[in-house]
């Protein structure tokens, strides 16, 4: 099976002041594969991110290739690039809270962009919309989406950018830290979420989490960075049984201390198995 | 959102009420004697103990200063202001035709503020660090540097009497507006078109328009969230600028001799017309109060998290 997304030699750099950010990072997502991202914060997870989608700042340059479905994205125009955001890669952005316009309800991003994929007026909209609400547990869905984005949590508001995944099922989803900002119970709310969704649109995913916890349970290959280059990739469980790296076995490490530690304070109850 | 507005309606009467006091109490806190004032207006030749009890007496100065105070705010509720010191009409029929033209004067350069800076706002933001942002900020900061004097001598000298195509002064027709207005209108386009840039810019990097751009959607329709985000801020400003340029036209009002409160409220002053000067102070503030209670109200209307807020 050909590699669904390949990045070759991704370098992203800082035009105002020349600093690079990403050095040059080569990695591949197969179809229907997840891979994690992990890494300490500033090492450069969401500018890769975002240089999938082309969404770095305008001074932010980039160089390289990105191939999806052996397309390379950096050769399309601007119009076809918003063709493809949305509908064929999404984003799932870290902070639900700011991430829909607080000046209206949240319910006109979701008909806007989706009369932009589909050519949907409002009540096929919303339609779709209510239905795939359901399925990720947002009861009255016509409701919530009369509300501004700070009547609502941001567990609530994380679920409402899944269900907008699931109505425009893109062939790619890119989740930058989509649990993060949550409290615990809500992280695993939305985690359940990220396992359905792959498996019900048979998507590829990339998923950047702090979590290790998380990713070893969501993802297929993982890859590791740190300031700006890619330290070590591999499947999921070589990784976290036989790192080669000396950061990667680090962070894998601190993660065991800190579930030794977690473990140790809930009595060793089973609720430490994540 | 009826409750709210009720509410915040509410609010501003207790403010008011401050308002008018204090008005009240500085103009009295003026060490020279109101009785005096009116004889030497009067030209009485020598003002006699007798005739300044007589004049006390009639203006009421001779009552304690709490009912002064009461009687005076009971008739201003019914747009009476007493008499002018000086002409000896009443206060609101000098005040009103002159109230009336100042407020033309200021809602039509109020109009084109709003239109300007919006506008240059918006293309600035849009062109940020560009030629054309770089341009409009370098005039911008240039003619608002000018004082206004300055620019309106200019604007007459070059389309009066150079080019002879608008009229120097007065009010006589709609072209007489045009180069008050565009003095006015130019120095404070200048400032808050910056307000309105900037805070395109701030929404610019928020969270929202990423995600908005990473659905798809156009740019278009994500410069109309921006601006709309970016309101907020400039419609507190420009409710805010009406009443400032309702007290601040004295220069152009002179400068144009354009019949409105400014050029009243200087005379009256040099004149020390009390009851003018304190009904012009009062119609001002008030002016300030109800505006910035609307301009709450159509924020309210905009931004729902302030709604919950009261
Ligand atoms: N818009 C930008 N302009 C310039 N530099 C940037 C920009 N965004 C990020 N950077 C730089 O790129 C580096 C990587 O940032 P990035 O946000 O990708 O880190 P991250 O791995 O996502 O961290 P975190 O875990 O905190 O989210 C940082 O050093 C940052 O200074
Ligand atoms: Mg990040």
């Amino acid at each position: 099976m050909p590699n669904f997304l390949e990045v070759n030699h991704l370098k992203v750099w800082d035009k105002s002041s020349g600093e690079v950010i990403l050095h040059d990072s080569s990695f591949k997502v197969n179809a229907e594969s997840c891979l994690a991202v992990v890494g300490e914060s500033g090492s450069g997870k969401s500018v890769t991110c975002r240089a999938i989608m082309r969404l770095n700042k305008p001074w932010v340059s980039q160089s390289g290739e990105i191939l999806l479905h052996g397309e390379n994205l950096s050769f399309l125009s601007d119009k076809e690039m918003r063709q493809k955001r949305g509908k064929t890669m999404y984003l799932i952005m870290q902070h639900g809270m700011s991430a829909f316009d607080p000046s209206t309800v949240v319910g006109v991003h979701l008909y806007e962009t989706l009369k932009q994929h589909f050519g949907w007026n409002k009540h096929e909209a919303a339609g779709h919309m209510s239905i795939a609400m359901k399925s990720v547990m947002l009861k009255e869905p016509m409701e919530i989406m009369n509300k501004y984005p700070h009547q609502l949590s941001g567990g609530m508001l994380q679920r409402i950018m899944i269900a907008l995944a699931l109505v425009l099922e893109p062939d790619l989803i890119i989740a930058d830290e989509p649990t993060t900002a949550l409290d615990t119970i809500s992280q695993y709310e939305v985690l359940e979420q990220f396992l359905q969704l792959r498996e019900r649109l048979g998507c590829s995913m990339i998923f950047v989490s702090h979590d290790l916890g998380m990713v070893r349970k969501l993802a297929d290959e993982v890859l590791v960075m740190k300031n700006g280059v890619i330290v070590e990739q591999g499947s999921t469980e070589s990784i976290f049984t036989a790192a080669k790296h000396e950061y990667t076995r680090y962070l894998v490490s601190t993660k065991q201390t800190l579930n030794d530690h977690f473990k140790s304070v809930m009595g060793g109850q089973g609720v430490a198995k994540r | 959102m009826y409750k709210y507005m009720i509410k915040r309606f509410l609010i501003s009467i207790p403010l008011l009420l401050i308002i008018s006091f204090l008005t009240f109490v500085l103009i009295h806190l003026s060490p020279l004697d109101p009785a005096e004032v009116v004889l030497q207006a009067q030209g009485v030749p020598v003002i006699t103990e007798e005739l300044m009890v007589q004049t006390k007496q009639e203006l009421g100065l001779d009552q304690p200063f709490l009912i002064r105070y009461l009687a005076w705010f009971a008739s201003c509720l019914q747009l009476d202001f007493g008499d002018s010191y000086v002409t000896g009409q009443p206060v609101w029929s000098l005040l009103a035709p002159a109230f009336l033209n100042t407020v033309k004067l200021t809602m039509v350069s109020a109009l084109l503020i709003i239109v300007l800076s919006i506008v240059l706002g918006v293309v600035c933001a849009l062109r940020e660090g560009k030629m054309t942002d770089k341009t409009v900020r370098g005039i911008s900061f240039f003619v608002t540097a000018m004082p206004s004097y300055a620019l309106a001598a200019i604007l007459i000298w070059l389309f009066s009497v150079k080019l002879d195509l608008l009229p120097t002064s007065g009010m006589n027709s709609l072209s007489s507006y045009i180069l008050p207005v565009i003095v006015i209108a130019v120095s404070y386009a200048g400032l808050y078109f910056r307000i309105i840039r900037s805070s395109m810019l701030n929404n610019l990097n928020e969270n929202y328009v990423m995600y908005g751009r990473a659905c798809g959607l156009p740019e278009h329709k994500i410069t109309k969230t921006i601006l709309r985000n970016s309101l907020q801020v400039a419609v507190s400003v420009f409710c805010m600028a009406v009443p400032i340029i309702l007290g601040s036209t004295v220069v152009v009002e002179n400068m144009f001799a354009w019949p409105g409160l400014g050029s009243l409220s200087v005379k009256s002053i040099l004149s020390r017309d009390f009851p003018m000067i304190q009904a012009y102070v009062l119609v001002l503030a008030t002016a300030f109060v109800l505006f910035n209670t609307v301009s709450d109200m159509i924020n309210a209307a905009i931004n729902p998290k302030l709604r919950e807020g009261l």
